[in-house]
């Protein structure tokens, strides 16, 4: 089996790595090294070197979004995007929950990398155990001096420190995240001015995902090279890769990065159950466009789930089965993005819940042909980056313009039979939802 | 300058502004409702989108918000690409999932924005089938309404409150198409700057609440240019009047005093127009009998007599215009004439001119003063007595942020990516006052002390600007920043009634022009026209011409709108005027009733501002005109027009003005005030085609109708004799002079953000240029005035009084005006709590000046100095004594509260 950077400790281990454990198995021995004998150049060209890319959503490489950090004086911050609110991914959670230190580790030779003093975990609020293991785990790193005035014993002096989100999926938008850890309104900021130039109160801040935090330290530890060949194509590193909808076995593995989808879902997910066939997937998230059949031996990376008109997004695929309707899939997405608007821009603010109503009344069986129109109007019109203010709306309307190109024929049949082929009796989709709102 | 295209047409464009403000600076139509020429960009509300194209051979180009999208050299954009188009459309009908169509019973109806980029963006039909959302409004006191319902989350309103303005108690409240605007709970919206959420909400969710209560549509209000009485800032002011009513004030933009903004005092100040006890008859009594009313013949005949002789004084007043001051001081002699303040406050007034002339620094525009890098507050509350200028202040010292804005390249249109970057630097603000003000939240500095030794430290300052004195202690601190600033700026005024504050002002900028810079220099006067009755001059001071009634010197007076008890000693003013009635005559002309006009023999009703036409001097010496906005009921008149008849019946040769403009053109023979026939278009004036420019709109409704139920005969529309504009729909707008319009108002756009098309370019000077004349100009070349301390003693028992102002009760007239009653709170002596302990009282226990005959309710305020009682200027307390004043505990007080409870 090839190594696992990300989770090899957690295997050894049967499950929570405590920091005892952490150490034993050669934990901080990138960030004392990185901190001791290298320049925060050095640890930056390094990291670009194996090309690590965010693993947040957009893959952008992280060596290059550091080297974006001016050299000026003053603070500057390193924030860890682990809000995961995307619907279907809970890959960071369980690196935190289990192997916090390893998180730690990362922010400390992330932040050394920067320049910067102040670091921040912008922890999703339901994450109780993460905020739990994390906080115990930056206290060990404090006491073992990883951390405070003197890290290593050297003048670099870093705080680390968990912020608990008050609970919006737009606080993982890196500049509402921004907002709302300065205590504003979670509303995305304007770019320009990106992060790195300004971020945080106003100081160069670079904000990277848990994930992404994780794969550094065995960059430091074992180099450049030895990071990209664990990629199978294009890209580096392996990648915790999930699978939620009706397989045997859901769940998450830490595989290459560029492992085949069939393989994902059909070894490592045990295959669909009996009786469901799969219809179509997210690949990496809610905010991901539909895959389908044909697309399921593309390998999971970056270049070539665009290539299919999708993205990798988070890696957390959910799939879709031939028992679900996919207007009340997409009606259920819509509900959630609608609901997740921070309200600033019109599109997406007024634009998803007349989505979210026009879903419905197709999926209720009152829907019109003209509803279909609108629904395609108002797609094209919400969903087309540059439209809205931020990429949440954008990212919403993927699954949906998918859905509208790939199981057209559903969308129809709903109109013409004036309800849902997938549902015996009747009842209100909007009831199945959680109930809130 | 980048030279861009839009849709084929090429244009000059600032190279780096945003494309929505350049293609409004072509007066080209492109809808936005997020965008404010004040506020800047945010993006929020996407309606301005337009298609913009890579290069020539791009033809599909993208979309972009021109709000948030430089223009560079060579760009090209299109607003009627049909993917823009469709667009904008588009954000039309999601505003309009939720909105109301509540159109005929929405006050903003007429001139909604809304309404307009609706229209102009092509949404008619509706498709979305939701049901509408409902909110809960709140009482947001007696200025403002709210009507939720209306929001279409553009963030206008919360931007001006909160960012612009400071205000701190209405926010952006939940998250997706939730969004709620307004406060945390039901209760009065806090600031000062409030009433411009009305013009800033683009719907009719904020509305003009006294406006609403006696409503008309926008297009039946009759207008004409004029300025707000409300204050010596002198802002631009467009009222509405229907009916003979004056129904309520909007912003006139002016590219140089008031901008797009307001204060709460002038916009809600001005329905003492319509007060119960206005002035509205002639009247004569005998002894202590009640007023007959006479004819206004009659009063004439009274005012023609006293012309005649020698024996009277006139006193005019500075709420009065220069005109109509003038008028009275024509009438009388200018040796029988006082300008009618108190004897105090005009040597205050004639000092600001005194120093303004001098040359002690520049005299900046009100709005200039936003470009301030640093600045040095000396003893004015000005909040409270210039009200705007605070506004004003409050972005002088963001100059900090956009600073370090443009060093981060964030263009500073960009108003989120500026505050989210500056943090909320600012630059330095300092802030001496007798007591603390709103201006200090936002002080780098602040010293609350009374005033002699507000004007210590200041001549401490100048000696430190100088290089004397220690540079370790605050004043040398305050002199190294105004020194190192590139555009420093000291406010002082007579709002503390120390003239030593002013002539520590004028050394600090005086020593800072020897020092090399270019220090402005802005003095504030306490009322409409304080600077052009001071201008105007006259022999007499008002104690002087009371002593001359009491003592029998002078038998006859005449009082042009003015309240002597609030200008002089009452007990001094009751004396000359009981002299004066047993051995005279007192012909009070007012516009409203008064305790003076209650002490008259004679009353003469005269026109308000708004029913009139005139000239006010603002605090920076600008003459400006304002004119009749509508026609005043018989027999009340314009006081020049009284006056000037009666100096005609008196065979006058000097006074045989057939009309207004003679008026002016006389006074302007007097030495300073040449430029006064400059000041404003006459008479003669024609709008465009030769027109002349109509009060009413061209959609008034109702013309042969409206005054059916009198007469079905249509009244024949009065013809204006003294001004260019009609009291009819007739006419034109615009021609030469830019200011010269009775309502903004352009094809498409019919709310007030259709100003734009009538200025030069966004945010600049009115196409013709800003109007009103400086009437003079500090000296120039010559070296810097030196003003030294002066010596006073301040011995002796009692206390110092310290006048204190409030935006809503100290000004006069604005104090009878019935939503600024509701506003403004009772007077108050504020004292020290050691003081307040030494006379035995405690906060809201009466304090007694015998000498005003006056009790108050306590403030206990520490930051007031021990020794000194700060008396809020109004009804109870106008005129204030000078020297040491004995205060004591008055037991039988009952507040206004109190009595209230009982009845
Ligand atoms: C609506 C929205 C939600 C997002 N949520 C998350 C999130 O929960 N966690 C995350 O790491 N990135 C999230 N992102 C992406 C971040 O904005 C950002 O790109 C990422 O944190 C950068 O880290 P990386 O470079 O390490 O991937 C979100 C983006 C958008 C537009
Ligand atoms: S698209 Fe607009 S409303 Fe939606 S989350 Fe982003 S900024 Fe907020
Ligand atoms: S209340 Fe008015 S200004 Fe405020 S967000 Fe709503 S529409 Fe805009
Ligand atoms: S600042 Fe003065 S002139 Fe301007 S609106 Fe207020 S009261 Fe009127
Ligand atoms: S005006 Fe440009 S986005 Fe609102």
């Amino acid at each position: 089996m090839s190594e696992r950077p990300l989770t090899e400790r957690i295997d050894a281990a049967g499950g929570f790595v405590d920091g005892g454990r952490y150490e034993e198995m050669g934990g901080y021995v990138a960030a004392r090294q990185a901190v001791t004998s290298m320049t925060p150049q050095e640890v930056c060209g390094l990291v670009k070197d194996a090309n690590l890319r965010g693993r947040g959503g957009a893959g952008f490489p992280t060596g290059v979004k550091w080297g974006f950090v001016p050299d000026v004086p003053g603070r500057k911050y390193l924030v860890c995007n682990a809000d995961e609110m995307e619907p279907g991914t809970f890959k960071d959670r369980y690196l935190m929950e289990n192997d916090p230190h390893l998180l730690v580790e990362g922010m400390i030779i992330a932040a050394y990398a920067i320049g910067a003093d102040r670091a921040y975990v912008f922890l999703r609020g339901e994450y109780h155990e993460s905020y739990r293991a994390l906080t115990a785990a930056i206290g060990e790193a404090h006491a073992n001096g990883c951390l405070g005035e003197s890290v290593f014993g050297t003048t670099y002096a870093l705080e680390l420190a968990v912020h608990r989100s008050g609970g919006r999926y737009i606080c993982g938008e890196e500049t509402a995240l921004l907002n709302a850890l300065e205590g504003k309104r979670a509303q995305p900021r304007t770019k320009p001015p990106f992060p790195p130039a300004s971020g945080a109160w106003g100081r160069p801040t670079i904000v990277n995902n848990v994930e992404t935090l994780c794969n550094v330290p065995a960059i430091i530890r074992r180099g450049a090279e030895w990071y990209q060949s664990l990629g199978l194509g294009e890209d580096s590193g392996t990648k915790i890769y999930g699978v939620s909808g009706r397989v045997k076995r859901p769940g998450l593995w830490e595989l290459p990065m560029g492992t085949p989808i069939r393989e994902i879902i059909e070894q490592h997910a045990g295959g669909m159950c009996d009786g469901y066939r799969l219809r179509g997937l997210l690949p990496g998230g809610a905010s991901t466009d539909f895959l389908v059949e044909e697309h399921l031996d593309l390998a999971m990376e970056y270049g070539a789930i665009q290539a299919a008109g999708s993205r990798m997004g988070t890696g957390t695929m959910i799939l879709m089965d031939d028992h679900v309707c996919p207007v009340d899939m997409a009606r259920n997405l819509q509900h959630f993005f609608a609901q997740e608007s921070c309200g600033f821009c019109t599109p997406c603010r007024e634009g998803l819940p007349w989505v979210e109503q026009l879903l419905l009344d197709i999926e209720e069986g009152r829907g019109t042909a003209e509803d279909l129109e609108l629904l395609d109007h108002n797609a094209a019109f919400i969903g087309a980056p540059g439209n809205t203010f931020c990429l949440h709306a954008t990212g919403a309307i993927e699954p949906l313009m998918s859905a509208l190109k790939y199981f057209r024929e559903d969308f129809e049949a709903h109109i013409r039979e004036h309800g849902c082929p997938y549902r015996s009796g009747p009842g209100s989709a909007a009831e199945a939802d959680d109930g809130a709102n | 300058m980048a030279r861009i295209e839009v849709d084929g047409i090429v244009f000059e464009a600032r190279e780096g502004e945003n494309l929505l403000q350049a293609c409004l600076s072509q007066h080209l139509d492109l809808p936005y409702f997020c965008w404010h020429p004040s506020l800047g960009s945010v993006g929020a509300c996407r309606q301005c989108a337009v298609i913009q194209y890579d290069d020539e051979e791009d033809e599909r180009g993208r979309l972009v918000m021109a709000c948030m999208t430089p223009v560079q050299e060579g760009a090209r954009f299109s607003v009627d690409a049909p993917g823009a188009a469709g667009f904008r459309a588009s954000v039309i009908e999601w505003l309009m999932e939720n909105h109301p169509h509540d159109c005929p019973v929405c006050e903003e109806g007429g001139e909604c924005h809304l309404q307009d980029m609706t229209v102009m963006s092509g949404h008619t039909t509706r498709r979305f089938h939701g049901r509408k959302k409902t909110w809960r409004n709140q009482d947001l006191g007696p200025f403002i309404g709210h009507e939720m319902n209306r929001c279409i989350t553009c963030y206008r309103c919360t931007r001006f409150y909160h960012d612009y303005a400071g205000g701190k108690d209405l926010q952006a409240f939940g998250s997706r198409s939730r969004m709620y605007f307004g406060r945390t709970a039901d209760g009065v919206l806090e600031s000062e700057f409030a009433g411009n959420l009305v013009e800033v909400c683009p719907t009719g969710v904020f509305t003009d609440k006294p406006f609403s209560q006696s409503y008309s549509r926008k297009w039946d209000l009759g207008s004409a240019p004029s300025i707000c009485p409300g204050c010596a800032v002198g802002c631009n002011i467009s009222p509405g009047e229907r009916f003979g009513r004056l129904k309520r004030i909007h912003n006139r933009y002016h590219g140089e005093v008031n901008g797009y903004f307001l204060c709460d005092r002038g916009r809600f100040g001005s329905h003492f127009v319509n007060a119960e006890n206005r002035l509205r008859r002639c009247g004569v009594r005998v002894g202590d009998e009640e007023f007959q009313e006479i004819e206004g013949l009659e009063a004439l005949a009274v005012l023609t007599d006293l012309a005649g002789g020698g024996n009277v004084v006139g006193i005019g007043s500075p709420r009065a215009s220069i005109e109509d001051n003038f008028a009275l001081m024509q009438l009388v002699g200018e040796d029988q004439f006082c300008a009618g303040f108190s004897s105090d406050e005009a040597v205050l007034n004639e000092l600001i001119v005194d120093i303004y002339r001098s040359g002690a620094g520049r005299v900046p525009t009100p709005l200039e003063i936003e470009n301030s890098d640093a600045v040095l507050v000396l003893g004015e509350d000005v909040l409270n007595s210039a009200p705007r200028l605070a506004l004003s202040l409050r972005q002088s010292v963001r100059n900090e942020s956009l600073r370090l804005a443009e060093g981060a390249r964030i263009p500073l249109w960009q108003d989120a990516g500026v505050r989210g970057h500056a943090q909320g630097a600012l630059s330095e603000l300092f802030s001496l006052t007798v007591l603390p003000t709103g201006l200090d939240d936002i002080a780098a500095h602040v010293e609350h002390l009374p005033p002699e030794q507000i004007a210590r430290h200041g001549h401490a300052i100048a000696q430190a600007v100088a290089g004397v004195g220690a540079e370790e202690s605050a004043s040398g601190r305050i002199a190294a920043a105004l020194k190192s600033a590139k555009r420093p700026l000291i406010v002082s005024g007579t709002g503390c009634g120390d003239g030593e504050v002013m002539r520590a002002a004028a050394a600090v900028s005086s020593a800072l022009r020897h020092a090399g810079s270019d220090p402005a220099l802005l003095l504030t006067a306490l009322e409409v026209n304080s600077l052009g009755a001071t201008l105007l001059g006259g022999g007499l001071g008002l104690d002087e011409a009371l002593k001359r009634l009491k003592n029998g010197a002078a038998d006859n007076v005449i009082v042009l709108e003015n309240d002597l008890y609030r200008r002089a000693d009452p007990s001094l003013v009751d004396a000359a005027l009981e002299a004066s009635r047993r051995n005279g005559r007192v012909l009070v002309a007012d516009l409203i009733e008064t305790r003076t006009t209650a002490n008259a023999t004679h009353l003469i009703p005269v026109a308000a501002y708004a029913e009139t036409l005139g000239t006010f001097v603002n605090l920076e010496g600008r003459a400006q005109r304002f004119y009749q906005v509508f026609e005043p009921r018989a027999p009340v008149t314009s006081a020049w027009q009284w006056l000037g008849e009666a100096g005609r019946a008196a065979g006058r040769n000097d006074m045989r003005w057939q009309h207004f403009d003679t008026v002016v053109e006389t006074c302007a023979s007097r030495p300073g005030l040449e430029a006064l026939r400059e000041v404003a278009p006459g008479a003669d004036y024609r709008g465009a085609g030769g027109l002349r420019i109509p009060r009413e709109t061209h959609r008034a409704s109702g013309r042969t109708a409206r005054n059916a139920h009198i007469d079905v005969h249509e009244r024949k529309t009065p013809v204006d004799t003294e001004s260019p504009f009609s009291f009819s729909m007739e006419g034109a707008q615009g021609g030469a002079v830019g200011s010269a319009r009775s309502a903004v108002w352009a094809p498409g756009w019919n709310s007030n953000q259709s100003v734009f098309k009538f200025q030069d370019e966004v945010g600049g000077a009115l196409i013709g240029g800003s109007s009103g004349i400086r009437l003079f100009e500090p000296a120039h070349g010559v070296p810097a005035p030196s003003y030294a301390m002066s010596q006073t003693s301040d011995e002796g028992e009692g206390f110092r009084l310290i006048p204190l102002h409030r935006i809503f009760g100290s000004d006069e007239l604005s104090a009878m005006s019935p939503p600024v009653v509701e506003r403004g709170g009772a007077a108050e002596v504020v004292l020290n709590r050691a003081d307040a302990g030494r006379l035995g009282a405690r906060e809201g226990d009466g304090i007694r000046c015998d000498l005003l005959s006056a009790s108050a309710a306590l403030r206990v305020d520490d930051a007031m100095a021990v020794g000194h009682a700060g008396l809020v200027v109004g009804e109870t307390f106008g005129w204030l004594p000078r020297g040491r004043v004995v205060l004591s505990r008055d037991p039988d007080f009952r507040s206004s509260q109190e009595l209230i409870a009982r009845e």
